[in-house]
């Protein structure tokens, strides 16, 4: 088989042109959105806000409610409970999220293995899958897209304000709380997204590994988002081609290629470029605003 | 003068003991002090309350109408591998209500004002970590002045900076203040930087005493300030602090 064949032949199967435009959208979602979520410590947060929402997953279809609404409220339920519990300041925030998530993400298993999976596949629900993405995904993929793009374009200094220097943001107008409350929502609904395109025991890679890699690559803020995006994008796409010719789950593949592209960045920087990235993810942290200010 | 931010009888407390007790200030237009105190001594907690970030549990704090207050933290808490650039950092405080990421042509004139004004306009591409101990402090005065500030609070402007980036940092501000800027800061550095300001608050939970270094600096104040009896001399018409021990050092020597 050719390259141009290998490239073009999946193109005659609808299930696969709809699982590459949501492998794309799924890895651009996910590298934009994972800028902010490495630079404010939050990967662990993403991490578990999958398996929490996989909880919502499983008991969605049981009471008789849509998946994406069930999965999406539970998902935000739980990052609510994680928030008060962290505000309290008895237990840290990573034993709160190990608390809730865990347990969440346990439940949803008790509740598919006791009474089946009613839902859509289980195993593509936790390793991600090619097969299956209805019109009806793409488009939540799509209005998470461009919901996401439109908060950090929108509020574009605000963001950026409040996850270099949330202090002295909070006292130059900056409403730091709302900023944080809007990211969970936009995590929550991208994590809501991709579910069944990349699987949430592996949601957390496609968060980390591109904005990691597009710190390798710059310095500047506006260009690691871009690139952030694009590496998501470009894992996605070839992720899927991987997942189509070697029948392995598309979550794992996707993965597996941001993963690759980080050893190759690596070895072509030879690791110079990898100080950069010191400061991301050094704490795993709900961020909790300094105060209102007057 | 007039009062920009007026504390009156203020006390507070993080919910335990409290780290002001009775704490009356008034900041007045133009003015450049230094508050002075231990670790625990309730510096922050005043600079927290004039910022507004916290309010008190009992007394008022007034802020006169139209003063826009600017703050630059301590460097020590900066994230320096933060992906920013200096103009990218300066930019970051001017409120937008633009639908667009990108700055404006005004907005990149006035970022380039002001960092000429700071002496580091050709720094404007440079990543924050490839800057200096003194230029990273122009960097965050300049982030505070494109908001144009009336006052201009500081945590610590010279802690853990060496000897020139602490005179670089003082001239600077004295030049801003000379313009009219008001400006407070907190320092537990006696004589390398409060000896050499306008005013001093000395605090220890209530305001010790207030007034220029010549009347602050003072065995008296700094003992109920310090806990520790400290001698003063005098160099070249300014105070100098020197500690008991070293004293002693001196003297056996």
């Amino acid at each position: 088989m050719s390259f141009w064949q290998a490239v073009l032949d999946p193109f005659h199967y609808e299930f696969f042109q709809k699982g590459l435009a949501a492998a794309v959208m799924a890895g651009a979602l996910c590298g934009l959105i994972g800028v902010y979520v490495t630079l404010r410590g939050m990967s662990y947060i993403g991490h578990g806000l999958s398996h929490a929402i996989f909880g919502g997953f499983a008991a969605a279809p049981l009471i008789g409610v849509n998946v994406a609404l069930g999965a999406g409220v539970w998902g935000l339920a739980s990052a609510l409970a994680i928030s008060a519990v962290t505000r309290r300041k008895r237990i840290g925030a990573d034993a709160a999220i190990g608390v809730v998530t865990t347990a969440s993400f346990a439940l949803g298993v008790a509740l598919v293995i006791k009474f089946g999976n009613r839902g859509p596949a289980f195993d593509a629900a936790l390793f991600g899958s090619i097969i299956g993405v209805s019109a009806g995904d793409l488009l939540l993929l799509g209005g998470a897209l461009v919901f996401a793009v439109a908060v950090f374009s929108v509020l574009y200094r605000a963001f950026l304000f409040a996850t270099f220097d949330p202090e002295v943001a909070d006292v130059s107008g900056v409403r730091v709380a709302r900023m944080d409350a809007l990211l969970m929502l936009v995590l929550s609904v991208s994590i809501l997204a991709t579910l069944s395109i990349i699987g949430v025991t592996l949601v957390a890679a496609t968060l980390v590994i591109p904005p990691v890699v597009a710190r390798m690559l710059t310095d500047s803020f506006s260009r690691m988002l871009w690139t952030s995006t694009g590496i998501g994008a470009v894992c996605g796409a070839v992720g899927m081609y991987a997942s189509y010719h070697l029948e392995i789950p598309s979550g794992t593949t996707i993965v597996l290629t941001n993963a690759l592209v980080f050893v190759l960045v690596l070895a072509l920087t030879g690791g110079r470029t990898l100080r950069r990235t010191a400061g991301l993810d050094d704490h795993a942290d709900i961020p909790v605003p300094v105060g209102a200010p007057v | 003068m007039t009062a920009l931010i007026d504390v009156s009888g203020v006390t507070f407390g993080y919910g335990g003991a409290p780290v002001l007790k009775d704490v009356s200030y008034v900041v007045q237009q133009a003015e450049f002090t230094g508050i002075v105190g231990p670790s625990g001594s309730g510096k922050t907690s005043l600079l927290r309350l004039l910022l507004g970030t916290v309010k008190p549990g009992h007394g008022t704090v007034t802020r006169a109408p139209g003063v826009a207050v600017s703050y630059v933290p301590q460097l020590e808490t900066v994230n320096w591998n933060f992906p920013v650039t200096v103009e990218q950092c300066v930019l970051m405080s001017r409120a937008s209500k633009r639908l667009l990421p990108w700055a404006t042509a005004q907005e990149k004139s006035d970022v380039g004002s002001v960092l000429e004004r700071l002496g580091i306009a050709d720094l404007g591409h440079r990543h924050i970590r490839e800057l200096s101990g003194g230029q990273q402090q122009r960097m965050f005065i300049a982030r505070a002045l494109i908001r144009r500030p009336t006052l201009l609070l500081m945590d610590e402007p010279t802690s853990g900076v060496d000897v020139a980036t602490r005179h670089e940092v003082l001239h600077l501000l004295d030049d801003l203040n000379r313009d009219g800027l008001a400006i407070v800061l907190t320092t537990h550095d006696l004589n390398g930087m409060a000896a050499h300001l306008p005013n001093l608050v000395a605090l220890q939970q209530r305001v010790i005493a207030y007034g220029p270094p010549r009347e602050v600096i003072v065995p008296d104040v700094l003992e109920r300030t310090f806990g520790a009896r400290m001698e003063v001399l005098q160099h070249l018409g300014m105070p100098v602090v020197v500690d008991s021990s070293d004293l002693g050092v001196m003297g056996a020597a």
